[in-house]
């Protein structure tokens, strides 16, 4: 177990070395000066540009830029935006908001897809397991920002049963809305996954002995069959753990959720280069991470997964 | 028999002659992947539904002259007059803000987003392909070096990549800049998935059978392994077809999309700030958009459902 925690963090080395290297040089191999563009519209005095030039390290060579902007990173330091505020204190006080919304929908995700999921697998073939594997995939075809339009529209200003933008007053109770609106358009793919290990259980010699010596089904499916079938959906809601921490940028916009998203969502609207570098590569680093983990609570949850 | 047999069955080989058991009948269906495939998705009516809706958007983005005499691009096609405006007679779906007809931009809205979808498709195939089928034939340090490479581009969200290409490129926002930003990272899953059919494939017989016949390694991997690879690429690629046409919707609708082109994002986009007083202008590109992202989603699933047998079984 050791060796292969060891071994999946020796793998994940040159992965992060090569994303963050690949953001970097897209950025500055791009038609443009980076420089001009953090002006926008406007015309920067030459010596702020000289400035700028020396604080972003633009005057080194590409590479030696490179492996400074890695220095700063190990060592905590995220950058300034534009605005001069610092990209740690700024992710400081985001974040928790952004996880606070994250769990929500991740909640949200296991519940409906072991609950569809095992309503689907139980009733194979039979009439609620296609009509709940057909809503489960009509969801998922809905654009997200058309489904947290509709929900923002209908349960927001129609209905008025949710707060239709969060703000600064971030409770668990304002961000219910966009949580689930998020987890019903992504729920598919773990009840799926449950449904196919339901049915699979359900056939299994374990569940056929339980039955056999005199379990009822209702002792039978929560304990012997439900339980069995939820690995690969716990593998896969942590995998989308990873996911939406990664793209929350439409759902804190349209909501005014005042996480990571939409600190990326304001600066895209802003043109801040840097501070949409800065962010991605904050957020792309935390994927690979989330997705780390997940591999190692695979390795954990199922026994019969080989450490090599 | 029971007297010739006591204790178990066996087979009456004297009655069979070997010749029968060879002899295949000739009159029979043929039958292949694609045609068992074919033949179980005939039966399903869901994959009639998308079937058209996929051709209408198709027909709708290449002739959009066919569905409205209203030409939006026109010089004083929007009339402020109109703004917010109800239905009326030749406006079926109302007005937007700027007072310009909103069936009709849909209408040429469509053609952008089947373009961008078909053209991140062709990129996200044309590089996942490769990559994949010569990482999982040729295997040993090539398939580590292009796997590495793969994996690099499979751990940035392709939607966080195509965001900053997007604000870095920001005087080049065209059709063919957006495709390249979402399928430039979008192929990395595809290419995987090549790779894994590919290592299915590669060492079954009909592989050692081409080399026997003095076939070529590249020539068997194109002539034989790659044909036989296809059924999962052109599920995913269907399914990416959609999910193209939502990020570009989706970049739009953050302001980084395409410029000065008509696009359901970019209408989604504009009637965001009218959501209370004018929802139908967000309502009806919002329904467009769906519907083809739903007619392109139903047509990869019903295809994965039907090229897989066990999938059929399970029904």
């Amino acid at each position: 177990m050791t060796l292969y925690v060891l071994k999946r963090l020796l793998q994940a080395i040159p992965v992060f070395f090569g994303t963050t290297f690949l953001i970097y040089f897209m950025v500055f191999s791009m038609p443009g000066d980076p420089v001009l563009a953090l002006f926008g519209d406007r015309t920067p005095n030459p010596a702020v540009l000289e400035a700028v030039r020396e604080q972003y390290n633009l005057d080194q060579p590409f590479i030696v830029q490179y492996f400074l902007y890695i220095k700063d990173f190990f060592t905590g330091d995220l950058g300034v935006t534009f605005s001069g505020q610092s990209v740690n204190e700024i992710f400081a006080r985001a974040f928790p908001t952004t996880l606070m919304l994250v769990t929500i929908a991740v909640v949200a995700e296991f519940i409906l897809s072991v609950g569809f999921g095992l309503l689907s697998g139980l009733r194979k073939g039979k009439f609620a397991d296609h009509a709940s594997l057909l809503l489960a995939l009509v969801l998922n075809s809905i654009p997200p920002f058309v489904a947290l339009f509709v929900a923002q529209y209908f349960i927001g200003i129609k209905l008025g049963w949710a707060p239709v933008t969060v703000g600064a007053n971030v409770t668990w109770g304002a961000l219910m809305l966009p949580g689930i609106t998020i987890a019903l358009t992504i729920y598919v793919v773990g009840m799926r996954l449950m449904r196919g290990s339901v049915i699979e259980a359900r056939e299994g010699d374990y569940v056929r002995t339980a039955y056999a010596k005199g379990l009822t089904s209702k002792r039978v499916i929560p304990v012997h069959v439900a339980r069995n079938s939820l690995i690969p959906v716990i593998t896969n809601t942590a995998a989308s753990f990873g996911a939406l921490i990664a793209g929350t940028t439409v759902t804190e916009g349209i909501f005014n959720i005042p996480g990571i998203g939409k600190v990326l969502y304001d600066a895209i609207g802003l043109s801040e280069v840097s501070t949409i570098v800065s962010f991605v590569t904050i957020l792309t680093v935390m994927y690979i991470i989330v997705n780390i983990l997940v591999d190692l609570l695979y390795a954990v949850l199922d026994p019969r997964i080989r450490y090599v | 028999m029971s007297d010739r047999h006591p204790d178990h069955y066996v087979a009456p080989v004297d009655e069979t002659q070997p010749g029968a058991v060879d002899q295949v009948k000739l009159s029979a269906r043929k039958s292949n992947m694609w045609l068992d495939a074919w033949r179980d998705l005939r039966k399903r009516p869901l994959f009639y539904v998308a079937l058209v809706l996929a051709l209408l958007v198709t027909v709708v983005a290449l002739f959009p002259s066919w569905f409205t005499p209203l030409d939006p691009n026109a010089p004083g096609a929007c009339l402020l007059a109109d703004s917010n405006g109800a239905p009326v007679d030749g406006h079926p779906l109302g007005f937007t803000r700027q007072g310009c007809d909103v069936y009709s931009r849909i209408i040429y809205g469509a053609s952008t987003s089947l373009t961008v979808g078909l053209l991140v498709v062709a990129i996200t195939g044309a590089i996942g392909i490769p990559m994949g089928a010569i990482a999982g034939f040729y295997g040993g340090w090539v398939d580590s070096f292009l796997s590495r490479v793969g994996d690099i581009f499979f751990s940035i969200p392709y939607f966080l990549a195509a965001v900053v290409v997007m604000s870095v490129m920001s005087e080049y926002r065209n059709p063919l800049v957006i495709s390249f930003a979402i399928g430039g990272f979008a192929w990395a899953s595809l290419a995987r998935i090549v790779r894994a059919e590919v290592l299915r494939n590669k060492n079954l017989e009909y592989v050692m059978a081409s080399e026997a016949i003095g076939r070529s390694r590249g020539s068997t991997l194109l002539k034989h392994v790659l044909p036989n690879s296809m059924g999962p690429v052109i599920v995913t690629l269907t399914l990416s077809l959609g999910a193209a046409i939502t990020a570009e919707a989706t970049l739009s609708l953050l302001g980084i999309g395409l410029n000065g082109y008509m696009s359901w994002g970019n209408e989604i986009a504009q009637a965001q700030q009218t959501l209370r007083t004018n929802p139908s202008a967000l309502f009806w590109p919002s329904l467009a958009l769906t519907l083809t992202v739903l007619a392109f989603t139903f047509l990869g699933e019903l295809i994965r459902d039907a090229l897989d047998p066990k999938a059929r079984a399970r029904r």
